[in-house]
């Protein structure tokens, strides 16, 4: 019987001792498993779930944080954005310590009188540009779970003719990412951990070509602790029995079809474009932009603002860590010239980032 | 990426399809109430149901009893009866 | 960032504050008794000590469930006495205002403040009042100094702490950063929670006099948290701190605002919680005297304090998760910050 608190029950310790020992007797071999998700990998460490698995299971951190594979040009983009006099940028707080290429971030950009306010959903945005007649402009990054809400709003905004509110659209959607990947000869691996609430919109449906072309094993799975491991356990599982399928583990949340209505919203409000991912280089089509409806909230066109390229600043291996090619210990600045504190790269600050993460929890 | 839990509804406010309104469920979990934002949701949801929230809105409505399926498959597996998708 | 400003990180009680006070301020200031960085100081006159503090209270909003600026700044200097073992003789109080704050308001914090001051039993005894100019100040500041006498025999610190000792926490992590963060714009989250700010002198007291020889350290976890406040420890001490999840006080609806917002409990403020390391053989008897108190009923014995792995290896703290795994815990770097990723 589950208690009220859902999540609760999908952490029990009798249950994770089971699974563990399942994994443990499925476990032949080198096994290597890509975390897609930043949210993943953040809850990987904290429940301490590395600790409990054999060690030939790697768990590599994959380019799941919406924020770290954003690219220079386009973080540089919204920290310029600060200058223009009476502006408004409010932000998801992920972005707020993010380093852009000329030493500055949001948060500084705030300390030099810019006007930043960090909300936790679109929604109290458009309340602040509804308060107000000076432009706000809200920095739109997130995957496909978040890009349903964004479109709502967009709706939302023009439906009311708020048109000081303009978004930055950053937005990149998985699939063709994964794809880049899985075509990296260099990149060998043997199962994708793939996220839960991404695919809460996609659907197990959207891996399906994946299998076919790469005959990789792909389990879908949420965030909790004994998520995560009867996961884990299913890859070792299909691995074992030399099987590549779609496995959902997260039935609760994600069907076959995802959420249909959630992608008519985005289809309404985006359309699909090339975009540029920090580490994995350009993808086509694996960006998205406003429709012309609405591009008067289109915060891009209406300041006139365009995109250059940033390189990597020196030393910097996000790009490499994103692909899972590196791990943050092998970066030379980690944790002495790029902390928390002082960042140098994306994946040190953002909240979901690899390097954050491998920071504020440590190795045991 | 992801961060997003589930929270009990409490109440339903607005019509679903009404191109008006914004409907809103209130949501509670232990002690903490919240409006969260219908417009993407797959299924309208009941009062007692769950709503997975990420970001002020709803982006999946589930009953307790999937909640239930889905562990006790969990279950299953990690006490080896049975090797079936979950 | 190596900013020339400064940022609201600078403030947040984690490394970016730290990281402060050490290039900006120790240089100049350096002395042994600044340099231990415990909440009070202690100074010897004669053969009396003294313990001597002070805090800036910047809070808003001013007025929040639970209490207001007024009580969080009597409450946190009486604690900073209370946390070297002091008995609080006296507070100061001073009072920066902006221009066009509502008389009525200051009425309020008035008399906020004297039922704190009179209830802890603590006066206040000199004080200081300026007003600024609209937008020199946001609303009000309060900045409390203390003094207070530390009994024979008793000497706390953070570099006491000994292997063998276990860890005790007075109560309910995260309520006062909870209920902060949701009264602010932009997170609008109705909840029953409510700061627990509060003196905690009294339940001092009753500890020292039950087992003296046997508290090492109290400390009271406000900005960073009780991860910030045991790393510190650990490190002073030179010794590992291992905590167990399933022991940590958290109420359900602190933990479901975390999940929702992306936090940890571990690294929000406190304004009237204790932890105290003790020698292993009274943990029992202080953790029932302390459950005996008003603030600290809900007291439990986090963990306990062990050798490094070795010498360089001090200063970690281990935290065993609620599935059996373990992690480590790290200082909190800069301001929490609600996160939809």
């Amino acid at each position: 019987m589950l208690p009220e608190k859902i999540s609760e029950g999908f952490r029990d310790r009798e249950l994770a001792k089971k699974l563990t020992e399942r994994i443990h007797e499925n476990v032949k071999g080198p096994l290597r498993i890509m975390e897609v998700c930043g949210t993943h990998t953040m809850s990987i460490f904290r429940h301490g779930i590395r600790s409990l698995l054999p060690i030939d299971v790697e768990l590599i951190s994959g380019p799941g944080c919406p924020v770290c594979v954003t690219s220079g040009g386009d973080i540089d983009q919204i920290i310029e954005l600060t200058e223009v006099p009476g502006i408004i940028i409010a932000t998801f707080g992920d972005l707020l310590r993010v380093p852009g290429s000329k030493g500055k971030n949001l948060a500084t950009a705030r300390a030099e009188g810019a006007r930043v306010e960090i909300v936790y959903s679109p929604v109290d945005a458009l309340k602040i540009a509804e308060s107000t007649d000076q432009p706000v402009v809200f920095p739109a990054i997130g995957f496909e779970t978040t890009i349903p809400v964004i479109a709502a709003t967009v709706l939302e905004a023009k439906q009311k003719n708020i048109s000081n509110f303009m978004l930055l659209i950053y937005h990149k959607v998985v699939p063709p990412a994964l794809n880049a990947l899985l075509s990296d000869p260099e990149l060998a691996l043997d199962g994708l951990l793939c996220p839960g609430h991404v695919s809460a919109i996609i659907g197990e449906q959207a891996y399906e070509p994946l299998v076919e072309q790469f005959r990789i094993p792909c389990v879908i799975a949420g965030f909790e602790p004994l998520d995560i491991l009867s996961s884990i356990y299913m890859l070792a599982r299909q691995v074992r029995n030399n099987e590549a399928r779609v496995e959902n583990s997260y039935g609760r949340v994600v069907s076959r079809e995802g959420n249909p209505r959630a992608r008519e919203i985005i289809e309404q409000v985006f359309e699909p474009c090339d975009a540029s991912w920090r580490g994995l280089g350009d993808i086509p089509g694996s960006g998205l932009k406003l429709r012309k409806e609405f591009k008067n909230h289109d915060a891009k066109l209406y300041f006139g603002l365009t995109s250059n390229y940033v390189p990597e600043p020196r030393g910097c291996r996000c790009g490499e860590i994103l692909t899972g090619k590196v791990k943050p210990p092998e970066c030379s600045l980690f944790n002495s010239r790029c902390t928390p504190t002082n960042p140098v790269g994306p994946c040190m600050v953002s909240s979901e980032g690899t390097c954050a993460a491998y920071s504020k929890y440590g190795e045991i | 990426m992801c961060l997003a839990i589930p929270m009990r509804v409490n109440e339903v406010l607005g019509e679903q399809g009404d191109p008006l309104s914004f409907p809103v469920a209130i949501v509670e979990e232990e002690g903490l109430r919240k409006e969260v934002r219908l417009d993407i949701v797959d299924r309208w949801p009941d009062i007692g149901d769950y709503l997975i929230v990420h970001a002020g809105y709803a982006i999946h409505t589930l009953e307790a009893g999937e909640a239930e399926t889905n562990l006790k498959l969990m279950r299953e597996m990690a006490e080896h009866v049975t090797g079936k998708n979950i | 960032m190596n900013s020339k400003k400064i940022l609201l990180d600078h403030g947040s009680g984690g490394a970016a504050s730290r990281e402060l006070i050490e290039t900006v301020f120790l240089p100049g200031l350096a002395n042994p008794i600044l340099s231990l960085f415990e909440d009070s100081a202690v100074l010897t006159v004669g053969s009396t000590r003294l313990a001597f503090t002070t805090d800036g209270y910047v809070v808003d909003p001013i007025f929040f469930p639970g209490g207001d600026i007024g009580k969080l700044a009597v409450h946190g200097t009486i604690n900073d006495l209370a946390m070297q073992g002091a008995d609080p003789i006296g507070l100061s109080l001073s009072l920066i205002i902006e221009e066009g704050f509502p008389m009525d308001d200051l009425e309020r914090l008035a008399g906020s403040i004297a039922e704190a001051s009179q209830f802890s039993n603590v006066p206040i005894v000199t004080g200081d009042t300026k007003v600024v100019p609209r937008g020199k100040a946001d609303k009000i500041f309060i900045t409390t100094s203390g003094v207070g006498v530390v009994p024979d025999r008793i000497t706390l610190g953070s570099g006491s702490v000994q292997p063998g000792d276990a860890v005790l926490l007075s109560g309910f992590m995260g309520d006062h950063g909870v209920t902060i963060m949701s009264a602010q714009a932009g997170l609008s989250i109705e909840s029953s929670i409510v700061s627990d700010t509060a003196p905690l002198h009294a339940m001092v007291s009753a500890l020292l006099k039950q087992a003296p020889e046997a508290i090492r350290c109290l400390r009271d976890p406000t900005r960073g948290g009780v991860a910030t406040i045991l790393c510190e420890i650990a490190d002073k001490s030179k010794v590992q701190i291992e905590i167990d999840e399933k022991n940590l006080p958290v109420r359900p609806g602190v933990n479901t605002a975390c999940e929702m917002l992306g936090l940890d409990p571990l690294y929000l403020a406190n304004e009237g919680k204790c932890i105290a390391i003790v020698d292993s053989d009274a943990a029992e008897e202080l953790l029932s005297v302390m459950q005996k108190t008003i603030e600290g009923k809900d007291a439990q014995i986090i963990g306990t304090v062990q050798a490094p792995e070795s010498k360089t290896r001090h200063g970690r703290v281990i935290l065993n998760t609620i599935i059996g795994g373990t992690r480590i815990v790290t200082p909190l770097s800069g301001e929490p910050l609600p996160r939809i990723c």
